[in-house]
């Protein structure tokens, strides 16, 4: 099955369609195609060569990795995410490149940004990263974060760069939280966005990702960004945008206007649907099901057939 | 009575009179209130007890109780505890009178307050 829709993905939209109707869970959106423009950072120039898109190209999410964690449900974040990176090395088609949507640590320690990093390079891939509030905790606010998995990017870790023609935005709201708000873009940031979209042509198509989803999921838990319309508000003249976010640890998905909005499973554990526990905590789930609740996400993008198709899979093999 | 055993009692008188300001002394520190304290617990994404009213010179420690890390931040930048883990403490004492916010930097929607008068 796998080395059909690995035929499939080359063959066009029959067989592509077919691959979705194949993967059951996935969502799929309409996008109006566009021509990008280069404008790149350190980070971007890691990325494989940009060159306009005559074949479709796939990348993955994974999210959430939390190395270090070790309590219940999960006794071994390490092992949970070793396997979601296999499960990424295992997809029909090999990504060019992956997207880390924040909480790559539990505590921000050196250890931990170095196991995910060591455990990382075993895909052979480019890996983007945006930084989860967990990976904020060490003394100098971030630096530790930064200085090893935002090269080249501003401010508290945000930057721009294109791939086969799409432009993908790395947001930061997980820096300078104020006193009883949810996530914060910030005014510098916003601005920064503004010039980064700037000059681009709306038929280009967008993915956003930021750690914390950018639309209100559950304000109670702090489930959203309280300066994200001002972000959407710029993103708005653009025919296609894709929002990709992490830190609810659960799979939530809405379409507004142009926009898709979606959130990827954490490799590390599951947290509960919104208000339906005293809190957001981990949800405690007995062994067996831990594996059917930690997942990755793969984004499939044929250019020509106005389709971007996001997959959810969970690591259960 | 000669001179020298004079001095001598007087040395006697007056070591008894030491003696016997050392234990007005003792008692006294016995009797002094010991230092205020009142705890917080971090349990379920909130401080267990959002407002906190002390006087002035209390400790207050949190400790946070969640499978999730936490910090005690203050909104005015007075205090910020290191990020608490399951079990860790953080201790802060308020000298002086006035309403104090603080919130967790990680989860800022868990919010809470500490009131310190006379």
């Amino acid at each position: 099955m796998l080395d059909d829709m690995g035929d499939d993905l080359g063959g066009g939209r029959r067989g592509f369609l077919k691959c979705m109707a194949w993967a059951g869970t996935g969502a799929l959106f309409a996008f109006e195609g566009g021509i990008g423009s280069s404008i790149g950072l350190d980070a971007a120039l890691a990325a494989p060569a940009k060159h306009m898109v005559t074949q479709p190209f796939t990348f993955a999410q994974i999210s959430d990795s939390h190395i270090g964690f070790n309590k219940p449900p999960n006794a071994d974040a390490r092992a949970t995410f070793r396997e979601a990176i296999a499960k990424v090395k295992a997809l029909p088609h090999r990504p060019d490149f992956v997207i880390h949507t924040g909480d790559v640590s539990q505590l921000s320690r050196d250890e931990e940004f170095d196991d995910a990093e060591q455990m990382l390079k075993e895909l052979g891939l480019p890996v983007f990263f945006v930084p989860g509030e967990h990976d904020m905790l060490d003394p100098d606010g971030g630096k530790a974060f930064l200085s090893r998995f935002g090269k080249g990017s501003q401010g508290a870790g945000w930057y721009s760069f294109d791939h086969r023609g799409v432009h993908f935005v790395a947001l930061v709201n997980v820096a300078d939280l104020k006193p009883g708000g949810m996530g914060n873009l910030g005014a510098a940031q916003l601005k920064w966005l503004k010039s980064d979209l700037a000059a681009r042509p709306s038929s280009q198509p967008i993915v956003v990702f930021a750690h914390i989803p950018l639309w209100t999921v559950y304000a109670d838990w702090g489930w959203g960004t309280d300066d994200s319309a001002e972000a959407l508000k710029l993103l708005a003249r653009f025919g296609s945008v894709t929002v990709l976010n992490g830190h609810i640890h659960q799979i939530t998905q809405k379409v507004e206007g142009r926009v898709a909005f979606h959130t990827a499973r954490s490799t590390a554990f599951p947290q509960p649907a919104p208000g339906t526990a005293p809190s957001p905590g981990p949800l405690k789930v007995p062994p067996e099901k831990l594996h059917g609740m930690l997942g990755i996400t793969d984004a499939l993008f044929v250019r020509g057939h106005d389709r971007i198709a996001l997959i959810d899979s969970t690591l259960i093999a | 009575m000669t001179p020298e055993s004079k001095t001598l009692a007087f040395q006697a008188t007056a070591l008894a009179g030491g003696a016997l300001l050392l234990s007005t002394v003792s008692v006294m520190t016995r009797a002094a209130p010991a230092p205020a304290a009142a705890s917080v617990e971090i349990a379920n994404f909130t401080f267990k007890a959002p407002v906190v009213t002390v006087k002035p010179g209390t400790t207050i420690t949190w400790t946070n109780a969640d499978d999730i890390p936490h910090t005690v931040t203050s909104s005015a930048g007075l205090f910020k505890s290191k990020v608490l883990d399951s079990g860790e403490k953080f201790s802060f004492t308020f000298a002086k009178s006035g309403q104090f916010g603080y919130f967790c930097s990680l989860h800022p929607h868990m919010t809470g307050s500490v009131i310190v008068k006379a």
